[in-house]
């Protein structure tokens, strides 16, 4: 007898024992459905599945997409595909790997760098997958390899698809490349669930617009079932899900633009960006020295990717996204605008600009770049001539907190959002930034000095923006305060369907700021390419209104008292030469950012770049000094008028 | 050294005293069957042999441990246990280890700890506590607040995400209920509204674990993808037949064409190298397995007893259902390991866990 613990023991008892039977009776069903299934499998699908499995009987093919096309505003092709053959080996299948590789070294020219990647690729791979020994066969190496094919198990010539990027270096930093899928982007692909889609591709996009748009240019692979015979050959297919090909891209930008610009900078260092204001949409966009994508499609070869990367002018680096330099006087006319905004001056206040600026109570010099000084102007005069000292004293009046905010509108200091990765976002100085940036330091370092604000009034000193940046705050100036996103994409062109799907054509935002400012500062920009202003030969015999503002950029503090002496310095310690542009001044359809690097004054080196980039895509005249060499059709002016309402 | 016999004889006794012979033997002839899957399933290596044997052992003593102390004194770790369980969970959702896109480890310096692996055991721990405790005083909320119980680990770790899991530990509490009386009228109704509830769940899957569920309704819709592995598990038992490819000799298994062979999808090594035979003398042994742990739950004496042995039986049921099911596609992919087969530590001590606990409850009739 039990202890009594249950309210009622015997219904209690009677009701936990039916659980039980209840329980015990559905595990026992449950395991009688699992053993059903066990026999349908083993038993009367057992010849199904013994077919299947005798390996090899039934494969599934991938077959691949074509990758997406890229091509610029006019649909030349900047990024294509072409059909060649490859040597490939699957190891699993091989009774003697290094014999056969001889073998075929004699029908078939393998260099030593081909069985370098190879080995590198197999260790990379499965047994059982195919590996290229050699890509791009001749058609007479392809035949003579088909032709042997009987001594080579294991051996197969496949025509694959190969990438090719027609205009090497000019589109290296815009384009960027695609290259064989290594560990880290499989690890990617598993993480994101896009392991299938990938089956039997070998490429993916690495960097440039190859990589951000790759869901766009990749496509969806198809498969086949087919049946095999044991010696592997395929005897017929099964069922066939078709691929779907990777979208075409249509860029914003105009090829034949980027190469008058990249002619116009001939051997030179640095970057342009030019922007039609009035889209977003990016024209031009050059970081010079470039390097030629082509070269890492298959895997680089140590050689030369020692020497891309050892090389002291950085090919590499894409400095219109990610160079950040300090940008010099181009700076003023943002100052400008914030000292319009604050009031801090009036429009037609005159003010001293002398040669020299010394804070009260401190003996250091600020000098102007003109030695004599300009004797006195008001705003307007000041961007004309680029009176430093000017711009001193006014943002030594005003202060950072009135300058920061006002120039941030204009994007400075931050990512613009265009369609690459790893932009850099720059340093607009603020308060905040210098206490942050500091941190770890006394803080004597991390204090704001009013002196600070003195050089940053001048684009020197913290300020530091990419050209892409600049050229994006100068064509939202331009426009007057309706901002667009910069974007390379135009228009993704469905494959499917052959619909296209822009890319965002609204304005991003608008500035809150005056409109009569934002045509002073403009007209003030229009007067430095007249007489008396710092680029003034640039406005000789122009046909149409142009306004910019010239730069240079201190890349060394120049010692108390000498004189800045560039042939003296050697080159990497010359100042950077900066100008930015746009035109025609009232509606504008071009605005640029250049800095040519280490070469001096802005309107030396900087500001013909600019007035050729302009002469050609507003009238369609090829600049005289680079029109031998242009490899690009000249343009024809007609469709260009048409394309805007001017 | 010479070691008397008797000496010998009390240590024997003393080791075997806590333990349920029946359980043993039958434990014993599947963890012999695993050793020989692993073997083959580790292409003939003995490291995982070996390593299986360590954390083997020490699950084993674990258990030991756990078979000699009274029910009463386990039941009293249940509300901290359940509460550092549910701690550790929260510890993982803010400072977890994310491996393939969900976040279920906890780093300790040492080792990594799976807090969910914990709570499989603590939640029906827990359960079976509070209605022991309130036995005589039960009342409808009471239900209510065992749901609460039931469903904070659960909302944790379906955060994860991990969804196999939260099954798994929601279903542990849910045999507690059902061993300690919840009605019929709401076990019924319950299963209708999780019927009702479907479609809104659909919504809330990922679309990984959707596609999961659409591949196996229909493998080939995916067949380089998420069907992919289903298929060539069914290909490996299916080609296993009526007596199996052999030992060693399965082409699926050795031509690297299942996923997962040492752990999660084991059972399709097996299958395919002992075939039909092989497989029901797997089920054979677990339901021998289950009728004995049924066996001690029928005779357990309290509450606690009846509602902690009953979900520990069937929990173990589920687990080797649900893998065994999963593997022949039957049901969709989640990670679940084969008890006492896979290779794998932290579920292996879980099992040896409540199999201890099983055994400390039989211990207590009298």
């Amino acid at each position: 007898m039990r202890p009594t613990r249950f309210k009622n023991p015997q219904a209690e008892d009677g009701q936990f024992q039916l659980r039980l039977i209840v329980a015990y009776v559905f595990m026992l069903l449950m395991f009688c459905v699992l053993i059903a299934r066990f026999i349908w499998l083993q038993v009367y699908q057992y010849e199904h599945f013994s077919t299947l499995a005798q390996n090899n009987r039934i494969s599934l093919l991938p077959i691949l997409p074509n990758r997406g096309l890229i091509m610029d505003r006019n649909g030349v092709i900047l990024a294509q595909n072409y059909s060649a053959y490859t040597l490939e080996l699957v190891p699993s299948k091989m009774p003697d790997m290094n014999a056969t590789v001889a073998e075929l070294k004699k029908l078939v020219n393998i260099t030593p760098r081909d069985e370098k990647l190879f080995k590198k690729l197999q260790g990379e791979s499965k047994d059982f997958e195919s590996i290229p020994l050699k890509v791009k066969l001749t058609e007479e190496e392809a035949a003579r390899v088909a032709a042997n094919a009987w001594r080579f198990p294991g051996v197969q010539v496949k025509a694959r698809l190969f990438r090719d990027y027609p205009y090497k270096e000019l589109t290296s930093h815009v384009l960027g490349y695609i290259g064989r899928i290594n560990q880290k982007d499989q690890e990617q692909l598993d993480d994101e669930d896009k392991t299938t889609n990938y089956k039997g591709t070998n490429y993916i996009g690495k960097t440039g617009l190859e990589a951000v748009y790759e869901d766009d240019l990749h496509g969806q692979v198809g498969f086949e079932e087919v049946e095999t015979d044991s010696g592997g050959r395929a005897i017929r297919s099964l069922r066939r899900t078709p691929p779907v090909n990777g979208n075409n891209l249509k860029l914003a930008l105009d090829i034949r633009l980027q190469e008058v610009a990249d002619k116009l900078f001939g051997n030179r260092r640095g970057a342009l960006v030019a922007i039609d204001p009035q889209t977003g949409g990016v024209l031009a966009f050059l970081s010079k020295p470039g390097f030629d994508p082509n070269l890492f499609i298959d895997g680089i070869d140590s050689q030369s990717w020692a020497a891309l990367n050892s090389d002291w002018q950085k090919p590499m680096i894409n400095r219109a996204l990610r160079g950040t330099y300090p940008p010099g006087s181009t700076f003023k006319p943002f100052v400008s605008m914030a000292a319009l905004e604050t009031h801090s001056i009036g429009m037609h206040d005159v003010r001293p600009a002398p040669a020299f600026f010394t804070l009260p109570g401190s003996s250091h010099q600020f000098r102007d770049s003109n030695k004599n000084g300009n004797g006195s102007a008001n705003l307007a005069k000041a961007i004309q001539v680029s009176s430093d000292t000017f711009f001193y004293k006014l943002a030594w009046d005003m202060g950072i907190d009135k300058i920061a905010p006002t120039v941030g509108q204009f994007g400075l200091g931050r990512p613009t959002g265009i369609d690459l990765d790893g932009e850099a976002s720059g340093v607009l100085p603020t308060k905040e930034w210098k206490a942050k940036r500091f941190a770890r330091y006394k803080e004597e370092f991390r204090r704001w000095y009013p002196a600070d604000v003195v050089s940053i009034g001048i684009g020197q000193g913290f300020n530091s923006y990419t050209p892409l940046q600049m050229a994006n705050g100068v064509a939202i100036l331009a426009n007057e305060g309706v901002a667009y996103k910069p974007h390379l994409v135009q228009e993704v062109v469905d494959a499917k369907t052959g619909k296209s799907r822009l890319v965002e054509a609204k304005p991003d935002r608008t500035l809150p700021f005056k409109k009569e400012n934002f045509e002073y500062v403009k007209a003030a920009m229009q007067s430095v390419l007249k007489p008396g202003g710092t680029a003034w030969r640039l406005g000789v015999g122009l046909p149409y209104t142009m306004a910019g503002k010239t730069g240079t950029a201190q890349v060394v503090a120049i010692k108390q008292g000498a004189k800045y002496n560039a042939s003296a310095l050697a080159e990497q310690y010359r100042d950077h030469s900066w100008f930015v542009a746009f035109a025609p001044v009232d509606k504008p359809r071009i605005a640029v950012a250049v800095i040519v690097e280490n070469a001096g004054f802005g309107a030396a080196a900087a500001a013909p770049i600019a007035r050729g980039l302009f002469d050609y895509y507003i009238t369609g005249k090829v600049p005289g000094s680079i029109s031998g060499d242009m490899k690009t059709v000249p343009m024809d002016t007609a469709d260009d008028a048409a394309a805007t309402s001017d | 050294m010479t070691l008397q016999p008797h000496l010998i004889k009390r240590l024997w006794l003393t080791i075997k005293a806590p333990l349920d012979g029946p359980l043993m033997l039958f434990l014993g002839l599947i963890f012999a069957l695993s050793l020989v899957v692993l073997y083959s399933a580790n292409n003939q290596g003995l490291d995982k042999i070996d390593n299986k044997l360590v954390y083997t052992l020490l699950s084993l003593s674990i258990m030991w441990l756990l078979a000699r102390s009274r029910p009463q004194s386990i039941m009293n770790f249940a509300p901290p246990i359940y509460g550092i369980g549910v701690v550790l969970l929260l510890a993982v959702h803010f400072k977890g280890v994310t491996v393939n896109g969900s976040t279920r480890w906890l780093e300790l310096g040492i080792t990594r700890i799976q807090p969910s692996e914990i709570m499989k055991i603590a939640l029906p721990m827990m359960l079976a506590w509070f209605f022991q405790k309130y036995e005589l005083s039960m009342r409808w909320w009471h239900y209510l607040v065992a749901a609460v119980m039931i469903a904070i680990p659960c909302a944790l770790v379906l955060k994860q995400p991990d969804l196999g899991t939260t099954m798994l530990i929601a279903a542990s509490g849910f045999f507690v209920l059902f061993f300690v009386g919840l009605p019929w009228k709401v076990i019924l109704g319950g299963m209708i509204a999780a019927g009702a509830c479907m479609p809104v769940v659909w919504n809330m899957l990922h679309d990984y674990q959707r596609r999961r569920v659409m591949t196996m309704i229909d493998p080939m819709e995916d067949p380089l993808g998420a069907g992919y592995h289903i298929i060539q598990s069914m290909i490996a038992i299916g080609s296993g037949g009526p007596w199996g490819k052999g030992w060693l000799n399965g082409t699926q298994t050795h031509l690297d064409y299942i996923p997962e062979r040492t752990t999660d999808f084991i059972f399709a090594v097996y299958s395919e190298e002992f075939g039909l035979v092989g497989n029901v003398l797997l089920v054979i042994l677990y339901t021998l397995v289950l009728s004995r742990a049924m066996m001690i739950t029928a005779g357990a004496q309290t509450l606690y007893g009846r509602a902690m042995a009953g979900a520990i039986t069937l929990s173990f049921f589920v687990y080797a259902f649900v893998n065994m099911g999963m593997v022949a596609g039957i049901l969709p992919v989640v990670g679940v390991p084969l008890p006492f087969v896979s290779y794998g530590g932290t579920a292996t001590v879980t099992l040896f866990v409540g199999m201890g606990m099983l055994m400390s409850i039989g211990n207590a009739r009298r």
